[in-house]
């Protein structure tokens, strides 16, 4: 089932499926769509029935709904999209986090909004991800900049859904999802699986408190759940008029990831004491990598995970540097969180380099920039 | 298996209005899956939103309370994940034929094993009674003050069309055929669906002169024409719906080879 350990030579969006593969993934459901399409391919491929199902179904809606209902029969349940069928997903996003259904979204973001540009990347779904569906809730993403890390970061998401009992999101793009490098699979990965419900494992996922996350409940086991997305009590009693449970539960379902954020950051930190910071993630990072690596008194910072917002890493750079430049693919997303904490740990001089259209900015629009803020 | 064993007394009361032909159908499924003698533990009821989608809540067993129209997609990837469950699908009109018509279509198609249950009340009767894709041609509803002017879905035809493995429609008026039905429908592989016309008194009957429950289940014996005395059953699908007539019937029995039949699933389970 899992990939065996050695290097291989692959598309970012393949290192996704030996990833999911690695993670263990039992059920995927899938609608094809540029520039995901690869991902479902793949696992159509993997999922053969005899290990696990691979579904193709009428449109996204069908496909996340069908991910959940697998969830809930115990098995690691994903799906891969991008821009348009992300959209549609939102409903049961939202569903997810109710119910808490531990599932793995993987979004290859192309030029939005509405069909936009199919075949070019964008970080246009970032904000997305945390406020598409309607109501308070917290989600995990993740944002791969490389083939490795779509392997890395795939197994990742599984683990943190599962550990959460979240809907947990690899944000990809067309970029990273197309390009082609080295994946290596080390001989030990860390997998974990979800906490169920009359089981004592020695595992981390046991380490979460039940008051924060509680058990499973798998179907088929004679717990006699009832899962709703309505306004429910511990033991899953429907009381939608009632404030107080309510409150209560919507507060645990943020608090659960916001609580945890240490847990679940993940960043690269490229010298960190530069007075000139950038700040970047997935293939935006790439033109700032390429400068920072070959320039000391420049640093980055490369978030990988991008919910929930690594306040910590963000608030130490910014407590050293005097300016940052923040570089994305949209006009501007991360960049509003990224400066709220840059102001509160005393940085003011924080711009924005926003490239659209569908090509990630290039070391010299990155430089260019630097030195209009006054970087040398 | 007493009656209380089957349904979780802990939630009553339950939110059906006086007269509401849920209870019927819930009496009748009762009777047909204790008849058949299936396990609780090893049943997973599913539900969209709506008021014939709260019956699996109300059932002892592992219940999925879903987002509005999905249950089958639902269903679908609980089923695949765990075929040695059995799936039972409650919804309605407007849950099944409106928001949710492309997974019930797709659902016929692609015959996962599951049952679906629909009951039929032309109406929305949770918001407060607005026209559905069932609702009678000229019937009045908050949303049709004039009238109904579109015309009714025919959701066993489509069923059938669409390559469901068994098909029948019965009304709150013929419960023992449909209990019959219901239990044919839970012992038969592959996607079974079973249409129950019934009655909304507070919502349809209220507005349409059949206040009384009782004089909606009369409407329902005048109005029901068994299928293989009904002329026009094949010819005109669109007006069938009880606008004139409401066609009852088992619609098609068949034994298509289910999906994880296909793909293998059920070898490995």
């Amino acid at each position: 089932m899992r990939t065996p350990p050695g290097e291989y030579f692959l598309q970012g969006n393949e290192a996704c499926v030996e990833g999911a593969m690695t993670a263990g993934v039992r059920f995927f459901a899938g609608y094809p769509i540029t520039p995901s399409t690869e991902i479902a391919e793949g696992l159509s491929h993997r999922l053969t029935g005899k290990n696990g199902v691979f579904l193709q179904m009428e449109d996204e809606i069908a496909c996340i709904s069908a991910v959940v209902g697998a969830s809930w029969g115990g098995v690691k349940s994903m799906t891969a999209t991008s821009g348009p069928g992300f959209s549609l997903m939102q409903e049961a996003i939202g569903y997810a986090a109710m119910s808490e259904t531990p599932i793995v979204i993987v979004n290859v973001m192309r030029g939005g909004p509405s069909t936009g540009q199919p075949t070019r990347a964008s970080q246009g779904d970032v904000m997305q991800t945390k406020y598409g569906s309607h109501g308070d809730y917290q989600v995990i993403a993740f944002a791969p900049a490389s083939v490795q890390e779509m392997f890395d970061l795939t197994i990742d998401s599984f683990n943190y859904a599962e550990k959460y009992r979240v809907p947990a999101f690899l944000l990809s793009d067309a970029e990273v999802g197309h390009m082609r490098g080295l994946l290596k699979v080390p001989e030990t990965v860390n997998i974990v699986d979800r906490k169920e419900k009359g089981l004592k494992r020695p595992d981390e996922a046991y380490d979460v408190p039940d008051e924060l996350v509680r058990p499973f409940p798998t179907f088929g086991k004679g717990h006699r759940t009832m899962v709703t997305g309505m306004t429910h009590t511990d033991t899953n009693r429907i009381e939608p008029e009632d404030t107080k449970v309510h409150t209560e539960l919507v507060r645990r379902l943020s608090e659960k990831v916001l609580k945890n954020r240490k847990d679940i950051n993940k960043w690269e930190l490229m010298c960190p004491d530069s007075k000139t910071m950038i700040i970047s993630y997935g293939s935006a990072a790439l033109g700032a990598k390429e400068i920072a690596a070959r320039d000391e008194t420049v640093g980055l910072l490369r978030l990988k995970s991008l919910w929930p917002f690594p306040e910590e890493p963000v608030y130490e750079v910014a407590k050293k540097a005097s300016r940052i430049l923040v570089c994305e693919m949209n006009l501007g997303m991360m960049y509003w969180e990224i400066k709220r904490v840059a102001l509160e740990a005393g940085c003011r001089n924080v711009e924005l380099l926003s490239k659209i259209g569908g090509e990630p900015p290039t070391p010299s629009e990155v430089r260019h920039k630097l030195r209009s803020m006054g970087a040398t | 298996m007493d009656i209380f064993e089957f349904y979780r007394k802990d939630r009553w009361p339950h939110v059906f209005c006086p007269g509401c032909g849920n209870g019927t159908v819930m009496n009748c499924f009762y009777r047909a899956f204790n008849e058949v003698g299936l396990p609780l533990d090893g049943t997973v009821f599913v539900g969209g939103i709506g008021c014939s989608s709260r019956v699996p809540l109300y059932i002892n067993s592992d219940a999925l309370h879903t987002t509005h129209g999905r249950a089958i997609a639902f269903a679908t990837g609980l089923k695949l994940s765990r075929p040695e469950l059995k799936v039972v699908v409650f919804t309605g009109d407007g849950d099944l034929g409106a928001i949710g018509g492309n997974h019930f279509i797709n659902g016929c198609r692609r015959n996962v094993d599951m049952t679906v249950v629909c009951i039929n009340n032309n109406i929305y009767g949770m918001t407060g009674g607005q026209a559905s894709i069932t609702t009678p041609h000229d019937y009045l509803s908050t949303t049709t003050p004039m009238g109904n002017k579109e015309y009714p879905f025919d959701l066993s035809e489509i069923a059938v069309a669409a390559g469901a493995n068994y098909v029948a429609r019965w009304t709150t008026r013929h419960v023992h055929e449909l209990t019959r039905s219901l239990k044919t429908a839970l012992q038969k592989k592959g996607f079974t669906f079973v249409e129950v016309v019934s009655q909304c008194p507070t919502n349809f009957g209220r507005r349409n002169k059949m206040a009384d429950p009782t004089a909606m289940l009369e409407w329902f014996k005048e109005s029901s024409v068994r299928r293989d005395k009904s002329k026009t059953a094949a010819a005109d699908h669109a007006d069938l719906n009880i606008a004139g007539q409401v066609t009852i019937g088992e619609f098609v029995d068949r034994n298509r080879e289910c999906y994880e039949e296909l793909i293998g699933v059920e070898k490995h389970g």
